[in-house]
Formats: C-alpha cells, sequence, structure tokens
C-alpha cells in the first residue's frame, strides 16, 4: 500500500495492492452484513404511524459482542433509558454505519478491483474520507472484539501468541491502524 | 361560568427553570482501538474545538478512562452522542453531579 495523500487539487488518494483491496472489502462486507442482520433493511416506507408510537426498532442490546461495541448502549447504568434511545436510534445507527462500509467497498471497486486490476488506486472526496474514516474504525472493532481485544497490552500481545491464525488477523489489525492513520494525518 | 385566574409570571424564574433541566454531560470513554490521532480528529471536526483542546480531551480519555466531552440540554448530548457511535466512539450521557 501507498499511503495517503492530499492531491493539489483537494482530494487525498492511496493505492493499494489487489489482495489489499480484496481484503478491505471482504472485511467491511462482513460488517455490513453483521449489521443487516441485526436490522434488516425495511422493503417498504417506513410506518409513519410506527415510528410515531415508538415501535421502530429494538430495545435490547445485541448479545453478539461485536454488535453490543458497534451499537452501544448510550445510557451506561440505566437500562430503561438505554432501551428507549436504542429503539428511537439504532436503525438509522446501523444506516449510517453500512453506508459508511459500502462507501469505503464502492470506492475500491471504482479503483479497479471490480477489473482485478493489481493496483487499486483510490481518490476520495472529503465527503468519501468521512466515511473511510469510520468504517475503518467500525472493521478495526469488529476485528478488535474477535480477537479479545480488551487493552492495549492485549493489542500489542497478539504478536506472541501461538495461535497462526491470531498472529495473522493482528498483522490484519495493525495494519488497518497503519492505513487510518496515514487517512487521519490528511484529513 | 368561570374565567381562568389571571396568573402572575416572572421570566427570570422560567429561565431559572430551564437552567436547572440543563445538566447533562456526554461522556467519551477509553477503548484499546481506536487512534489517538483520530479521536482527537473527531473532537475537532465534530465538536469544531481546537486543536489544542481536542488533544487535551483525547489525552484525558485516554489516562483518566473517561472525559465529559460536552455539557447542555439532554436532547443536544442525545444527538451527540449518537454522533459519536457513528464515529465508532464508545460514547454515553448521563445527568452531570454538578
Amino acid at each position: 500500500m501507498k499511503p495517503f495523500r492530499r492531491r493539489r487539487r483537494g482530494t487525498v488518494t492511496a493505492v493499494f495492492e489487489l489482495n489489499e483491496a480484496q481484503l478491505l472489502v471482504n472485511l467491511a462486507s462482513q460488517v455490513v452484513e453483521l449489521l443487516q442482520d441485526r436490522n434488516a433493511p425495511s422493503e417498504s416506507e417506513p410506518d409513519p404511524l410506527a415510528q410515531m408510537i415508538g415501535m421502530t426498532g429494538p430495545v435490547l442490546p445485541p448479545e453478539d459482542p461485536v454488535l453490543a461495541r458497534l451499537l452501544p448502549d448510550a445510557y451506561r447504568d440505566d437500562p430503561t433509558e438505554a432501551a428507549e434511545f436504542r429503539r428511537f436510534t439504532e436503525q438509522s445507527l446501523t444506516a449510517t454505519k453500512v453506508g459508511n462500509a459500502r462507501v469505503l467497498i464502492e470506492c475500491l471497486e471504482a479503483g479497479g478491483l471490480d477489473v482485478g486490476a493489481k493496483n487499486v488506486e483510490v481518490e476520495l472526496d472529503a465527503t468519501q474520507v468521512m466515511g473511510w474514516l469510520r468504517a475503518l474504525t467500525d472493521i478495526r472493532i469488529a476485528l478488535a472484539v474477535r480477537l479479545g481485544i480488551e487493552t492495549e497490552e492485549d493489542a500489542e500481545r497478539l504478536a506472541e501468541s501461538d495461535d497462526e491464525a491470531t498472529v495473522a488477523m493482528g498483522d490484519v489489525f495493525d495494519w488497518l491502524g497503519f492505513v487510518q492513520e496515514t487517512l487521519v494525518q490528511v484529513a | 361560568m368561570t374565567t381562568p385566574t389571571p396568573v402572575e409570571t416572572e421570566k427570570p424564574e422560567s429561565d431559572l427553570v430551564v437552567q436547572l433541566e440543563d445538566p447533562w454531560v456526554t461522556i467519551v470513554w477509553n477503548d484499546p482501538v481506536n487512534l489517538m490521532s483520530y479521536v482527537a480528529f473527531v473532537f475537532r471536526t465534530y465538536f469544531g474545538y481546537t486543536e489544542e483542546k481536542a488533544n487535551q480531551l483525547m489525552l484525558a480519555v485516554h489516562e483518566e478512562g473517561r472525559a465529559v466531552v460536552s455539557s447542555g440540554r439532554r436532547e443536544e448530548q442525545e444527538r451527540h452522542v449518537q454522533a459519536m457511535h457513528e464515529y465508532g466512539l464508545w460514547a454515553t450521557l448521563e445527568r452531570s453531579d454538578v
């Protein structure tokens, strides 16, 4: 990967190798799938009456630990308020996160992934940068939860694991952090 | 038949009530995932804080485990918490102890 840099015309650009672009799309798609399993996009227009009386979304926090971190409680010590807040906001939060992941996927596809280019070059405007930053965050959160990272020391210890898959996933986690860092620096 | 008794209202009193209903805060909690640069970036771009204030708040989150990043009306803080969740930051709101 060639890190993100700012162009004179105001956009930011980076070049990924094909396998890196595929990895990013794969991970972003998994986040989308996970979110949509919880809050399926509705086929029809939302029912205004149902919205008015608050029958808009789930009230219980997700059981899946990744979803629980992506869609956290807004009230820490008040389950009733947390449920009420969740009922009104979780679906729109989900839609925003799905939208961010899709921005990342679409940019990589447009950058050459859909034709299997050796190098996938993305060029992002300001809105797309925000989508990418937030999508990368959600992907890193999902990976971290699956890897059992609960402290900063946990993240550092991954490289010493006896389990090859854990080491490999830890490398991906670190690499995603690098990608995001270079994007924050030019954002 | 009756007519409502005129009630005298005084502006300063209602202002006081509004003030008493104000003590809600948005708290951002430390997590092992988010980059320090990204957290400061979110505080700058979303809240419009200066680089100095954004960095101070980011370090407070990092070192103390949590920081109050905003305070005011409850509805406003709920919007901030929702926005923080969109950014992937771990945020909650609560009534201020003050």
